[in-house]
């Protein structure tokens, strides 16, 4: 186990130095970033000195190396527009972001394990048909699309929830909701997929041999072998989730990473977009580690690879 | 009759297929009683399997189950709750399955498992438990009991397995074992000892024990009675000397004609073969099952079924019209297998 770990661990840190590497050249996909900062009508000289000053005459791999030691030591470089250090703004926001993403994905989860495993155990019932339908619907219907429906429905029409902020736990529902839905579908069809080929193997007919109670048939013994795929595809789907949350905390007007995300864009804000992406898709290698481990602890057979 | 362990009388099993109704089992009726052994033998697609997992009501969802009597040391087997049929599973009646590779749950360890089998049907703590696991595996032949108890099934091979799955089946002192074709998974060298191990604990523990196996020569060493299954019915049972030394259905003398006798056999001698397939058993089958395969078949054997006859005074019965006839020329045989 523990040789496996390290392993994993070590595959995370090579992902997360190459996509420290494709963040920092970022900076050079749209064009010289000294005229960038420099603005229209700027003069030679001055996009020369901003050259200069921000360091972009020095070798490539030189300034690479220079960024990622100060990432390293939580310096991600000043926001041009805001003036700040990024690090500090980023870490304000993330928490925000980070609580969406824990609701979100607690309620894509609870919504989708229990009613895959409910309509494997009773395949082609009322319950089986109520989940296809909800997961055709969650798959076909974008994420701004349903945030925007929630609020018409329940913050216009109903007035039953805030639309907008992040004053309380009450705005993080529709939010929530909206961002988890979508994680649901994919959850939802292949918990029901596992557990119906772990309910026809012959472990199972060895434990209803036992006389072990079908409670006790079903979660010890099916959903522990059913879930291990829908632990790698979660993991995957937080990232989508990560993603999304752009969309959906603009529409709600929450202070998290992905308006952030959204304010830098439209002010081409580079060191603060490069720090985002960054930090988002650190986040999603160390999911990803977190998902290997939890399904080396379920699958012993894992654990040798 | 007080150490009747099982007695199963008119069975049936019916499975829809999408071109009618699969009839694999068709009034199968047989008993055992504490110490014996009762070997099921057949060929595949028999109902061997469905008429083992019929009695441990383990039957695939679809399927539906019929019998005019089916009870374990008098207690119903049959039109019983799920839940009072769950506390016998396991518990006076154990299973061991063909696929040892298969069967146990690559998730937890061997010990887990097999407390498991103990904890739900006793109460008694977890040390204890554990206590009779390891001692089981010690008698199963599995050494360093201890340390299997803290394996997981991938790092065992087939035939361990299989030993841990009878240890399985013997943890809670069962009354009645069914072993359902255990050795087929096996390598050959493995199958003889489980077949071995599995008659010697059936004499330790003092149980009854339901064989289903294609391997006739174990069936000649160990069974107290046969049950010969063709086609989903019961064509000739007896004791094992009745059945070995005198078969009096054409297909029980196909079977015996297709495995080598040491000392008999000659090298380079053909082996008999039964030619032909087994019936599909969609929908009803007029008269003997065996009549398209058989040597022997006249027009009476088509018109109406076939009844298992017992011989007078004696458990040997026959599903053939022409048993006594053929049986009285001995020659016959000889030119069947041909």
């Amino acid at each position: 186990m523990a040789i496996f770990a390290l392993k994993r661990l070590g595959v995370a840190l090579l992902v997360a130095l190459t996509v420290s590497l494709i963040t920092f050249s970022m900076n050079y996909l749209s064009g010289d970033p000294a005229i960038t900062i420099a603005g229209e009508g700027a003069r030679i000289e001055d996009i020369e000195n901003i050259r200069r000053y921000y360091g972009f005459d020095r070798p490539i791999l030189v300034q690479y190396w220079d960024w990622l030691w100060n990432a390293l030591h939580g310096d991600l470089g000043r926001s041009y527009s805001l003036r700040v250090p990024v690090a500090d703004v980023i870490f304000e926001r993330l928490p925000t972001t980070m609580l969406l993403g824990a609701c979100a994905i607690t309620f894509g989860l609870t919504l989708a394990i229990p009613l895959g495993v409910l309509a494997a155990v009773k395949p082609n019932s009322f319950f089986d048909r109520l989940a296809l339908t909800l997961a055709v619907v969650g798959q076909a219907m974008p994420t701004f699309w349903f945030g925007l429906t929630l609020i018409l429905v329940f913050g216009v029409m109903l007035r039953w929830l805030p639309i907008t902020g992040q004053a309380s736990w009450w705005n993080f529902v529709m939010p929530a909701v909206a961002l988890g839905y979508n994680v649901a579908p994919a959850v939802m069809r292949l918990t029901r997929a596992g557990m119906l080929e772990v309910l026809a193997s012959d472990y199972i007919r060895t434990a209803r041999a036992k006389g072990l109670r079908p409670m006790k048939v079903l979660f010890k013994h099916a959903l522990r072998n059913a879930v291990i795929p829908v632990v790698a595809l979660a993991a995957v789907q937080f990232g989508f989730m990560l993603g999304g949350s752009i969309v959906i905390e603009t529409i709600f007007q929450i202070n998290g990473l992905g308006y952030l995300a959204w304010e830098s864009i439209q002010r081409k804000d580079l060191p603060m977009m490069q720090a985002i992406v960054l930090i988002l898709s650190i986040i999603y290698v160390v999911i990803t580690f977190l998902a290997d481990m939890l399904n080396a602890f379920l699958d012993p057979r894992i654990r040798v690879t | 009759m007080s150490d009747r362990i099982l007695t199963v009388e008119g069975l049936e099993v019916s499975l829809p297929v999408p071109s009618g109704t699969l009839n694999a089992v068709q009034g199968v009726s047989f008993h055992v009683d504490r110490g014996e052994t009762v070997c099921i033998v057949g060929e595949s697609g028999c109902g061997k399997s469905l008429t083992a997992l019929a009695i441990m009501d383990l039957l695939p969802r679809r399927a539906r189950r019929v019998a005019r009597t089916l009870t374990l040391l008098g207690d119903p087997l049959i039109g019983v709750p799920e839940t009072k049929m769950a506390d016998l599973r396991g518990n006076r009646m154990g299973m061991i399955f063909q696929e040892p590779m298969t069967s146990l749950n690559p998730a937890y360890t061997i010990g887990n498992q097999l407390e498991e089998a103990l904890l739900r049907h006793r109460k008694v703590p977890r040390a204890k438990a554990r206590e009779r696991a390891v001692h089981l595996l010690e008698r199963v032949g599995i050494t360093a009991a201890g340390q299997r108890l803290r394996q997981y099934p991938h790092q065992l091979s087939g035939g361990l397995r299989q030993r841990v799955m009878i240890a399985m089946a013997l943890m809670t002192g069962p009354d009645l074992i069914i072993a359902d074709e255990p050795t087929t998974a096996l390598d050959v060298t493995i199958q003889a000892q489980i077949l071995h191990l599995l008659a010697e604990l059936q004499r330790e523990f003092h149980m009854g024990l339901v064989l289903i196996t294609h391997d006739l020569g174990v069936v000649a060493r160990i069974a107290t009675r046969v049950v010969v299954m063709y086609a989903g019915q019961v064509v000739e049972t007896g004791t094992a000397a009745e059945v070995f030394g005198a078969p009096r259905h054409p297909y029980t003398r196909g079977l015996l004609d297709c495995i080598p006798i040491p000392g008999k056999t000659k090298r380079g001698e053909h082996l008999g073969t039964i030619p032909g397939m087994v019936p599909s058993l969609v929908g009803q089958m007029e008269g003997c099952h065996f009549a398209g395969r058989c040597n022997y078949v006249i027009d009476e054997c088509r018109a109406a079924p076939i009844p298992l006859v017992s011989a007078p005074g004696r458990g040997h019965a026959v599903r053939c019209i022409r048993a006594d006839e053929l049986s009285r020329q001995p020659a016959a045989a000889e030119e069947g297998a041909a």
